[in-house]
């Protein structure tokens, strides 16, 4: 999950970690006496979690308070990039003399943790890695020792950082390994990591992304999630526990196995080119062992979605027993039919494996109009895409 | 032969008294594995019986180690004792350990995988968030059903577990030497490139299929592996050809960032390895026969 830089300032301030004073807003009226609050200017920052914000006109400093409600209102409903901006950020003007850059993240490739840190900060950090790689330090971090303080010394000096702030770098360094550990981050960047004229180190930007699989030992995370900008059929899939991505397309997917169904996404989508472009319209995961009731509510979540014309049930039963599969569907399409729904998309369904025979016999006996069996993957991912094709 | 799990391995189980770690090893028993012991400190010295098979618990790793000779250990651990329980099997310098359990936070993982090279890497991980390995007629450390396919001549190295039952299930009429599940998380143990390795060296596998999915560039780097130290036939598939950038495709993994770790990426770098790679998992079945037939 990746958080919003007032989102991210928040988690450093909680951890020590020097920040300046902020505060965000969502009417541009709040914004006169935040400003005052922050000593009577301030710098207006759109909240979207996309980059290049600054060019797109999203930041800019406001001389009074009066001055900070002109530029909020100009800021709000801005988009970005396709982004909306429904909230802003004031905070604290800041006299900057140097910018560099820091982060840490996961190294895939390694099987470890990386920090990257240079005295270029304040632009694309991309850029640089790619025009001047010598520019950006890169140490790796063990995930048993961590950032001691003797392995941030190691990264200011790789960075080569000035010697006056390098005490105070080495600090802000260790404090941001206590936010990506504490907070099982999987990456906290900081661009730019100011000096001022006062000679002080601030994290002037922050990025931050957490870890999912971590909620069980971070309850304040789910907090964070941006509600607003979940797609409604997302939402509601994740209030049911289901693993579920909304696509652009039209045939409704519903598999058992992450890779599965990802293979199923590819293998319709190619079908799709023999059928007037139809292409996958989510991803669903019902994942091992699902059980009757999982597959009714995600029947219903795909049925639910007016983009789908036709929905495509691939199970390999490993685990998961198929006739429990095929009940799933039959109890759905009656549960569905029982309050009112108008269910009219025709399901081509395609069981293997563990309870195959059991299940497609279920199905068979049922003969519920709008469902049909094919035998293999891309037979029935051809089907598939042919009804929605038609509709 | 077979790779890292044959029919003398002796397993035990860390979860084994919780309810998805009794309904596995009940299969596990039921497909031939020798399981000797069950391990939770809190049931130490009871037994549990599997249909008349009395499997006894110990307290810890060591102690199961020591009583019975155990090589293997799968572990069934909810997620939040996951961390700890592969450090203590790793502790005990078992040499193989199958992290079945999945949601496991990835510093968890970079933990375990850290500590594991501080202590010499004598223990080999599989996973985490993995379906285990099977040798067909042998043994079967994990939750990969045993009665898709037989014993054969395959070595089968797979990201995804379900893609894994789906290559076993479509060449079923050949078999299998070993099936590898090594999961699709951010960071795993055992990698492709250890798989193609003991694959290669194995007498008895003559053909490899690897799967693989966006996200990461482990299956780039197998391709580089392939090509300088693989003389075997290889065949590939990669799963996510029309995955949108930035969305996680439920394995923590399966993410693709800006244009590295794309499918596309990934079929291009194994074909220049030499790798053929189906579009389809059917289509990838109907490439090995034919490597197979020669």
């Amino acid at each position: 999950m990746d958080l919003f830089e007032y989102q991210a300032r928040d988690l450093f301030a909680k951890h020590d970690v020097p920040v300046l004073a902020g505060e965000v807003i969502d009417t541009p009226e709040a914004a006169r006496e935040v400003t005052e609050r922050l000593g009577g200017r301030a710098v207006v920052k759109a909240q979207v979690k996309v980059g290049g914000r600054g060019k797109a006109g999203g930041v800019k400093l406001a001389s009074d308070p009066a001055d900070a409600v002109a530029k909020a209102e100009a800021i709000l409903g801005m988009d970005i990039k396709g982004h909306t901006v429904h909230k802003v950020m004031l905070a604290q003007t800041a006299d900057i003399v140097d910018e560099y850059y820091v982060s840490f993240l996961l190294d895939r490739t390694n099987r470890t943790f990386l920090a990257m840190a240079s005295v270029e900060g304040g632009v694309d950090i991309e850029e640089v890695a790619a025009t001047k790689p010598e520019a950006l330090a890169k140490v790796a971090v063990d995930a048993v020792d961590g950032v001691t303080e003797a392995k941030a010394r190691e990264i200011v000096e790789a960075a080569k950082f000035p010697a006056e702030i390098a005490d105070q770098v080495v600090a802000a360094l260790q404090k941001l390994w206590d936010v990506f550990v504490k907070e099982d981050a999987l990456l906290v960047e900081v661009n730019p990591l100011v000096k001022t004229g006062d000679g002080r180190i601030v994290a002037l930007d922050g990025k931050v992304s957490l870890d999912a699989n971590a909620e069980f030992r971070q309850p304040d995370h789910a907090a964070l999630e941006d509600k607003a900008a979940a797609d409604p059929l997302e939402a509601a899939a994740k209030a049911k526990n289901l693993n579920y991505v909304k696509l652009d397309g039209q045939v409704g997917i519903i598999g058992n196995g992450a890779g599965l169904v990802m293979s199923t996404l590819d293998v319709v989508a190619y079908a799709g080119e023999k059928h007037s472009g139809v292409k996958p319209a989510n991803f669903l995961d019902i994942g091992g062992g699902a059980s009757a009731e999982v597959m009714a509510n995600g029947l219903e979540i795909i049925l639910g979605d007016p983009d789908v014309r036709s929905v495509f049930v691939n199970v390999f039963g490993g685990i998961t027993s198929c006739d429990a599969v095929a009940n799933g569907i039959v109890q759905a399409l009656e549960l569905l039919k029982s309050k009112g729904e108008d269910v009219n998309k025709p399901l081509v369904v395609r069981l293997d494996g563990n309870n195959a025979e059991l299940g497609r016999k279920i199905l068979t006996d049922a003969a519920h109009p709008l469902v049909q069996q094919v035998d293999t993957m891309d037979g029935a991912a051809d089907k598939a895409a042919e009804l929605a094709a038609a509709k | 032969m077979a790779i890292f799990l044959t029919k003398d391995s002796k397993v035990i189980v860390q979860g084994m008294t919780g309810s998805e770690g009794q309904k596995h090893t009940r299969r596990m028993l039921a497909s031939g594995t020798n399981i000797v012991g069950g391990v939770n400190p809190r049931k130490a010295g009871t037994t549990v019986d599997f249909d008349g098979n009395e499997v006894p618990v110990f307290g810890g790793v060591k102690e199961a180690i020591e009583a019975t000779g155990a090589d293997v250990t799968v572990i069934f651990v909810p997620e939040k004792f996951t961390k700890s329980a592969v450090i203590e099997a790793i502790d005990a310098e078992i040499p193989l350990a199958v992290v079945i359990t999945e949601g496991i936070a990835v510093h968890d993982t970079a933990e375990f995988w850290a500590y594991a090279g501080k202590k010499g890497n004598k223990t080999r991980i599989v996973g985490p968030n993995c379906p285990g390995l099977i040798t067909p007629g042998q043994s079967n450390a994990g939750i990969i059903p045993a009665d898709i396919t037989n014993s054969g001549r395959i070595g089968l190295v797979s990201k995804s577990g379900t893609l894994t039952y789906q290559m076993m299930y479509e060449l079923r009429d050949l078999g299998f030497s070993t099936c590898v599940g090594i999961g699709g998380d951010p960071i795993i143990g055992t990698t492709h490139i250890d798989a193609l390795e003991a694959f290669e060296a194995d007498p008895d596998t003559d053909l490899i299929v690897m799967i693989g999915e966006i996200g990461g560039d482990a299956e780039e780097r197998a391709a580089d592996f392939i090509k300088a130290n693989v003389t075997k036939p290889v065949v590939g598939y990669v799963a996510g050809f029309t995955a949108p950038e930035g969305k996680t495709m439920g394995h923590a993994g399966a993410i693709v960032s800006g244009s590295s770790g794309t499918a596309q990426a990934k079929k291009e770098a194994l074909e220049a390895a030499g790798v053929k790679v189906g579009k389809t998992p059917s289509e990838t079945a109907r490439l090995a026969r034919e490597v197979l037939a020669g």
